[in-house]
């Protein structure tokens, strides 16, 4: 795949040089985004270029920066990267033979470097919008413009936000109208082909009063060049509605991924979001989730394991807004070579939020010598009827569990294997779904197979 | 009666090195605001010797030029005029304090103690030390028997140049913290210990009369080696409110507990709300050796103090235990950091915090386990009462393990006393404070037996006190 720069249209609405007011962003060649002006509406336009000049004016974050301790942003290596061309219809073909996931499923979508190749929306109930973001930007506007992007980047990434912003066009957004359930996950395929290619999915999800549905994002490369992915998932969920999602990323072993998701959680809603961490040298991921409505439940959980040089980093706020409402976080990651973990989380309870049941917790099973976990869970209690907890833990894995099955003659490396899956099976196990479930149980295995 | 820093100071009249007669004469005062001049006027009067005058105002460079912490502290720091103190102030102003100055809070507290009269005039700075000198002189007896050294720092230098100058500034440097360099720039006061190989001190060494006596324990500097195979109790500050004009208190603690030593340090600090108070406190452990914190933080505006524990020997254990009480108009921002360095080494960190009215608690906490380490352990609890709907607590550990043969377990929980454990209470004849009283009392009862008998006792009634008026 070669590796040219994207052309830059007569069109540019903010070039470069033309910033205003914006000094050089240090170092970073990504370049003005391209858009379509006819098919986009005028206040999506707008803010893209706003944001555009917001990114360049942004400094990188520096490791002093709070929210980067432990890591680094010059880990995404925005210098090094363009923003995605199209691929080539050989591989096109070759990404669509690749997109397998779940057995069943109501609808597929996937997208190359940021281009819808297929998508299957025939098994939807009517009613339901599941359409790709340039669709819904065009049929949709009202709804994108009530809820894109409207939370406050606290965790660190607004930089890199804004250049999401700036750059998006593919991903889907999905409108589940009130009280319509769909049982089976939709699941949606971002691949990136092409050295140094970035690229920028969104998933919006809204769902209306007593609505359910379920979402797969998956991340991967096509092949082992490095790439870029700058992905932003918004939730937002209507009283009494269910949520469950899923962003699986399995991009190459030089590439670098930045998850930015956001859950806006409503009255007496169930809002499930889970990380899966397999791919990327470096992969960052912040979640937030607030808690708006009285009643609200959301269930925050991650799967990690870095291998060699990877880095994970994991960053993650519950923000309880609302009375009697419950957030729950478990964070795992099984450790091997050189690799790194990061944890950061907070818990805040605002004054008024009486009754707030919040949990939060991260382990890690280190299983080298070089193995690094860095954990910081954090609480702001502003409100005394509470009950608020955390625990971090880390250490290997127990010399008595590992005899108890060599013991009954199975391997060492078979062993480990056995322990690592029971690490992760108790947050996989509370993701319900069970295709979703086993589908990602089978990604996992893979990855455990070359860590081993 | 001030003198100014650029007074010609040549009329001061020490009457021995770094000792002062008492209290006719002799009013120190180094001025407002801290220049080179104020660090001069300190090593004239204290009579440095040179490398302690060169130290000091190297520290006082590092201070001017080190930024406040402000991407993860309170705010509330911005509020410190450094211009607006004394750095050095001696038999000034204090002594003349009368028992009617004090505040009616701070006798209040005196009476529900139960502290004797004699004694509370002297806690009110009035003249009656002769008498508390005469107490420690009988400590001193006892300990210098065993060849034990406990002076203030300012004789530990003069008199014990060679082991103070080898571990002075050398568990905390001068730059650490901008505090720190505050302190080194001005410190005075404070305790050097010195035991011998194998010495174990029966009674605690108790500091607090000693250094109120001397009345400057604004920036006191404490520095404490325990030889070989020694061990040691030592316990600073008092269970009742320290009245003082200053609104700054920085000190920095430094301890070396060598092989097989064990050292255990009390603070108990109950400070007036308008003392900023920030603190920092190390320990050195080397092989086999314990360094112990147990730090109880009642009062002041705002305290930062995070004591650490360095494990740099094979088999070394550090420990931090402690309890912070926030009320109205306080911010305790506590913790603690356990530096892993060698193998097997292990730490654990109990805190319970408590948060009255609209006072905040914060645990900010430290574990790091760097590579090429095995076997090393750590275990951390932070537990945080909330008792009023303004209350506010906080907690931000950082813990960073590295290799696959060590433990680490981190829990905090945040939670209130229950309705039902009070109405329970009150059917029992209790009053809703009293009820109150005991169920926080109870929070803490675990942590209190590790303080010794007296400071339990009164600790207990402090916090009855504080929380009076807190309920209903």
């Amino acid at each position: 795949m070669s590796a040219t720069l994207a052309p830059t249209p007569k069109n540019s609405p903010v070039p470069v040089s033309e910033a205003p007011d914006s000094p050089a962003p240090s170092g970073l060649e990504i370049i003005a985004p391209v858009r379509d002006e006819t098919s986009a509406p005028g206040w999506f336009l707008a803010r893209a270029e706003a944001a555009w000049a917001e990114f360049q004016k942004l400094p990188v974050p520096s490791v002093k920066d709070e929210s980067w301790r432990y890591s680094n942003a010059k880990n995404i290596e925005l210098g090094l990267h363009s923003p995605a061309i199209s691929a080539t219809e050989a591989q096109k073909q070759q990404a669509l033979a690749a997109s397998e996931g779940l057995k069943e499923r109501t609808a597929r979508f996937v997208f190359v470097n940021d281009e819808l190749i297929e998508s299957q929306t025939d098994a939807l109930p009517a009613g339901v919008v599941c359409v790709s973001f340039a669709e819904a930007l065009k049929s949709h506007g009202d709804v994108l413009k009530e809820h894109f992007m409207k939370r406050e980047m606290t965790l660190g990434s607004a930089k890199f936000a804004a250049l999401h912003l700036a750059h998006v066009k593919a991903g889907t957004v999905i409108l589940v109208p009130k009280n319509v359930a769909i049982e089976k996950p939709i699941e949606v395929f971002h691949w990136v082909v092409g050295d140094h290619a970035a690229i920028f999915p969104h998933t919006l999800i809204v769902t209306g009063d007593n609505a359910e549905v379920s979402v797969v994002d998956h991340y991967r490369s096509l092949d082992g060049e490095g790439g870029l992915s700058i992905a932003i998932a918004d939730l937002v969920s209507g009283t009494g509605s269910r949520i469950t999602y899923a962003a699986c990323q399995e991009l190459a072993d030089d590439a670098q991924a930045l998850h930015l998701s956001s859950i806006v959680a409503g009255r007496d809603s169930n809002v499930k979001s889970f990380q899966v961490q397999l791919g990327a040298e470096f992969s960052r991921s912040e979640t937030v989730s607030d808690l708006v409505g009285q009643g609200a439940r959301s269930d925050m959980l991650s799967v990690s394991l870095p291998i060699g040089e990877q880095v994970v980093d994991q960053r993650t706020l519950q923000n309880h807004m609302a009375p009697h409402a419950t957030s729950d976080l478990l964070y795992k990651n099984a450790l091997y070579g050189k690799s790194r973990s990061i944890f950061s989380g907070l818990i805040t309870v605002d004054e008024t939020a009486h009754y707030t049941d919040a949990y939060q917790t991260c382990r890690n099973l280190l299983n080298s010598d070089e193995a690094e976990a860095t954990s910081l869970p954090g609480l702001e209690i502003n409100a005394d009827q509470v009950k608020c907890s955390h625990g971090a833990t880390s250490g290997p894995i127990s010399d008595e569990e590992l005899f108890y099955l060599k013991a009954r003659g199975i391997s060492d490396n078979e062993s480990r294997k056995l322990i690592i899956e029971g690490f992760l099976a108790d947050v996989l196990k509370r993701f319900g779904n069970s295709e979703v479930l086993d589908t990602l149980v089978a990604r996992i295995d893979e990855k455990l197979e070359r860590a081993v | 009666m001030v003198t100014a820093p650029d007074n010609d100071i040549s009329d001061i009249k020490v009457d021995s090195v770094g000792d002062f007669t008492f209290p006719e004469r002799n009013k120190y005062d180094s001025g407002f605001g801290i220049t080179e001049k104020t660090v001069d006027f300190i090593a004239d009067v204290k009579n440095d010797p040179d490398w302690i005058r060169e130290f000091r105002h190297k520290a006082l460079k590092i201070f001017q030029s080190k930024p406040m912490p402000t991407h993860w502290a309170t705010k509330d720091l911005e509020n410190i005029k450094f211009d607006e103190f004394r750095y050095y102030l001696s038999d000034g102003q204090k002594p003349k304090r009368s028992w009617d100055d004090v505040p009616e809070d701070v006798k209040r507290t005196f009476d529900r103690l139960g502290i004797p009269e004699q004694e509370r005039k002297f806690l009110a700075g009035v003249e009656a030390q002769y008498d508390s000198e005469a107490a420690y002189s009988n400590i001193k007896a006892a300990v210098e028997e065993q060849g034990v050294i406990f002076v203030n720092s300012t004789e530990g230098l003069h008199k014990h140049p060679e082991i103070f100058k080898k571990w002075f500034g050398k568990v905390i440097p001068t730059g650490d913290n901008k505090f720190s360099a505050l302190n080194s720039a001005v410190f005075s006061g404070g305790s050097f210990i010195y035991v011998p190989p194998g010495v174990k001190v029966k009674h605690p060494l108790q500091a607090y009369f000693r250094i109120n006596s001397e009345q400057f324990g604004q920036f006191e500097r404490t520095l404490i080696i325990a030889d070989e195979g020694a061990e040691l109790m030592y316990m600073e500050g008092c269970t009742a409110p320290k009245f003082e004009t200053a609104t700054l208190h920085s000190a920095v603690v430094e301890l070396v507990a060598m092989k097989g030593a064990k050292i255990q340090y009390v603070t108990v600090q109950n400070w007036s709300s308008n003392v900023f108070n920030l603190v920092t406190k190390r320990g050195i452990a080397h092989e086999d050796a314990e360094v112990r914190w147990i730090d109880c933080n009642i009062g002041s505006r705002l305290t930062m103090k995070y004591p650490g524990v360095i494990m740099k020997g094979k088999r070394a254990r550090g420990e931090v235990i402690s309890i912070a009480l926030a009320n109205s108009g306080q911010h305790q921002d506590t913790g603690a950091k356990m530096v892993h360095a060698a193998d097997d080494t292990t730490s654990n960190v109990i805190s319970k915090s408590i948060s009255i009215g609209e006072g905040r608690s914060t645990y900010r906490g430290l574990v790091h386990i760097p590579k090429h380490l095995k076997g090393c352990k750590n275990n951390t609890e932070c537990d945080a009462l909330l008792i009023n709907s303004n209350s506010r607590t906080d907690t931000y550990p950082a813990i960073s393990v590295r290799g696959n043969q060590h433990s680490t377990q981190h829990e905090a929980s945040v939670s209130q006393v229950s309705a039902d454990q009070i109405f329970y209470l009150m059917q029992r004849g209790l009053s809703e404070a009293e009820a109150m009283s005991l169920s926080v009392n109870g929070f803490i009862n675990d942590l209190v037996k590790e303080f010794p008998m007296e400071y339990s006792v009164e600790l207990k009634r402090l916090i009855d006190l504080e929380m009076e008026g807190s309920v209903g």
